[in-house]
């Protein structure tokens, strides 16, 4: 058996971005909360990983950090590395990561409407990109902020480009969010509940929109969400975190079909199912744990249906997971000393 | 936006009527008349005075009197002082610009300073930078004004020797420095305290967080993005402080012996000049509407969720 990595940097089409052993923590005055405990994950290009976990699990500080947007103080990397293309950005200068962000790396937050700049006007505001990091006229950027806003498909974006956030609708917000991390034509997006804040009947819209301009793009997507439904469509693997660690990686329709952890298996029997229509949904019992006190072993041991004596001392490291017989299941990884029995059992 | 323009400027009209009919009945209202001030310590033939108040309109009744005034200032009169027969007009042209001047250089160094500082200790929130200059504003605040006005004159007049005690008839800025130091410090300490407050705030939002994830340089995030925002509170509050500035000049006046509108309301209440003190008052409320308009306005151009209809 051999801890997970996915390390294929020495290859030259190796993934865009690669998440090790990442670790984030928080000074608080309650104490140190450690949000992010060793991360690793991946993204290639024209691939979307999505990131899975309930409230609080680390998945926005993970992607903070990756966009080098954390709280400094009062936060803290104490360990870790976040390889771009084959460059650590934690060893960059402000400067050097700045070039990043934006032009390489762009991210859309969950709620358009707090994350767009009240005051200034969307075309003035898309137009900044061009204006800042091309170097493009006052005229130059306002025409290239019509035609992406026509690419997110906002009706009469001539007309509209003056207009100003409050005048539109969540769902047009969130493609101008879209729109502005498109600009510079990045090679990775990052989006953290891009459809939460949105009414049912755009949150599909504005999903299968981005997933038709990743496509598009060949940009890589890291998809962070707590929405099981939302992700079966649209990405390539998934990543389940729980206490700022990943106890579950595997391709989208494995994990559907067979979880390999207890806590992935608890998410994917919440979902409410047409099939079960009438009966009791189910929950995980508990609450996440307080990121100051994590418990010692799995941290997931006080709310496990599963767990034994062993649970309670010792973290399971991420492992690979297999059939009975060995054979290997690629991109299957499991955080669990029952991973076997959760699997096949 | 034109529509709500004219309507704010017909408001003004009742509000004008009001005040100047307020001042008016209290100058009537009060004990002296300026024909006997006029005589000061004489003993004067009372047929003699009721004669000049008569040829004066003043022994009509109030509204009587309070008409000839409008009628005459709606023809550009202000009326004449009794006392020394010139033209309230002239008096006002002579004395408004050095008030004026006075305000807006305690204006000037309200923004600029109490801006200053507010931003500093902004971005830094709950820092020691931010605490100190937080206590100092506090001793702004609780200082009266006129203590600290007589604390500027005995160090820098009496002790340093670096500026007159007494402002010259002239009133030049530079003798104008210490006056509108002491005059805006009040204010100062407010604008600081407020923009620190919306400094601070709007450093935590979410559009923040964008404008870093764009990859923006730190001084258009501040410059641009922080700024924009941030301002707005500050822009209203400032608005209505002119006006407040400008009434606090006439205190200012009397601590350094600035001959500007203060001064003249002073001596005109003294002799019982009804038109000067109705006039000057006037002229402030004047000010303070059109100010307080224009702040409005400029208001809705910081915030375009801000429509006036
Ligand atoms: N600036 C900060 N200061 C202190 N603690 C923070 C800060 N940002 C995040 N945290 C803590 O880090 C933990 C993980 O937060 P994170 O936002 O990554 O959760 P999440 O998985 O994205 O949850 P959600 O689904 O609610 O967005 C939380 O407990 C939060 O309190
Ligand atoms: S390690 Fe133990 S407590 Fe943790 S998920 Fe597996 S069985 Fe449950
Ligand atoms: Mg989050």
């Amino acid at each position: 058996m051999t801890i997970i990595d996915n390390t294929t940097a020495d290859v030259p089409s190796g993934p865009l971005l690669e998440v090790r052993d990442l670790h984030v923590e928080f000074h608080t005055r309650d104490g140190v909360a450690k949000a992010v405990n060793g991360v690793n994950y991946s993204v290639s290009a024209g691939e979307t990983l999505a990131v899975l976990g309930e409230s609080g699990s680390g998945k926005s500080v993970t992607a903070q950090a990756v966009m080098g947007i954390l709280d400094m103080p009062p936060g803290r990397i104490p360990r870790g590395e976040i390889f771009f293309r084959g460059q650590d950005m934690l060893k960059m200068s402000n400067e050097e990561r700045r070039l990043i962000r934006g032009q390489k790396i762009a991210m859309i937050f969950q709620d358009a409407l707090s994350s767009l700049n009240p005051v200034l006007s969307v075309g003035y505001q898309l137009g900044e990109m061009f204006r800042v990091h091309l170097g493009l006229s006052k005229k130059e950027a306002k025409a290239r902020s019509i035609e992406l806003m026509d690419r997110v498909r906002i009706p009469a974006a001539r007309e509209r480009v003056n207009d100003y956030p409050h005048q539109f609708s969540g769902g047009m917000r969130q493609r101008i969010m879209i729109a502005m991390a498109l600009a510079l034509e990045p090679d990775l997006i990052i989006a953290d509940e891009p459809t939460t804040a949105l009414d049912v009947t755009v949150q599909a819209q504005v999903m299968d929109l981005l997933a038709e301009l990743q496509r598009e793009y060949h940009m890589g997507l890291i998809l962070i969400t707590h929405d099981l439904g939302v992700v079966a469509d649209v990405a390539d693997k998934i990543a389940v975190m729980y206490a700022g660690r990943i106890v579950e990686t595997a391709p989208v329709h494995e994990l559907y079909k067979r979880p390999a952890h207890p806590y992935t298996r608890g998410l994917l029997d919440s979902i409410p199912r047409l099939d079960q229509k009438g009966q009791e949904l189910y929950a995980i019992k508990g609450l996440p744990p307080n990121l100051t006190r994590i418990p010692a072993g799995c941290a997931f041991n006080p709310r496990c249906p599963a767990a034994q004596d062993i649970c309670r001392t010792e973290i399971p490291a991420l492992l690979s997971v297999t059939e009975r017989d060995g054979t290997e299941l690629p991109g299957r990884g499991s955080a669990c000393h029952f991973w076997k029995e959760t699997i096949h059992g | 936006m034109g529509r709500y323009v004219a309507r704010r400027l017909l408001q003004m009209i009742p509000v004008f009527l009001g005040s100047t009919l307020l001042v008016f009945a209290m100058m009537y209202a009060l004990p002296g008349d300026p024909v006997r001030a006029l005589a000061g310590e004489q003993t004067v033939d009372p047929a003699q005075i009721a004669a000049m108040k008569k040829d004066l309109g003043l022994d009509l009744p109030l509204w009587h009197q309070y008409w000839n005034y409008l009628t005459g200032l709606f023809q550009g009169d202000f009326g004449t002082q009794i006392a020394s027969g010139r033209p309230v007009a002239d008096i006002i042209s002579e004395a408004f610009p050095i008030t004026v001047r006075l305000t807006l250089f305690a204006f000037a160094f309200t923004v600029l300073v109490g801006i200053s500082i507010g931003v500093f200790a902004g971005l830094k929130a709950d820092t020691l930078r931010d605490r100190a200059l937080l206590v100092l504003t506090l001793l702004l605040i609780s200082v009266p004004s006129f203590v600290l006005g007589f604390l500027g004159q005995y160090f820098f007049a009496f002790q340093l020797g670096w500026v007159d005690p007494n402002v010259s008839v002239e009133a030049s800025w530079d003798e104008l420095f210490l006056p509108a130091v002491v005059l805006g410090s009040l204010s100062l300490a407010y604008v600081a305290r407020l923009t620190r407050t919306s400094v601070a705030e709007n450093l935590r939002s979410d559009y923040m967080r964008t404008a870093v994830a764009k990859g923006l340089p730190r001084r258009r995030i501040i410059g641009v993005h922080l700024m924009r925002n941030s301002m707005i509170p500050v822009v209203t509050f400032l608005g209505t402080d002119l006006g407040a500035l400008m009434g606090g000049a006439v205190v200012t006046e009397g601590i350094f012996n600035i001959k500007g509108v203060g001064y003249n309301i002073f001596d005109a209440l003294r002799h019982r000049e009804g038109a000067t003190v109705v006039g000057i008052v006037t002229l402030i409320v004047v000010v303070y509407l059109v100010t307080s308009l224009l702040v409005d306005l400029l208001y809705a151009v910081l915030d375009p969720r801000i429509r006036y209809a």
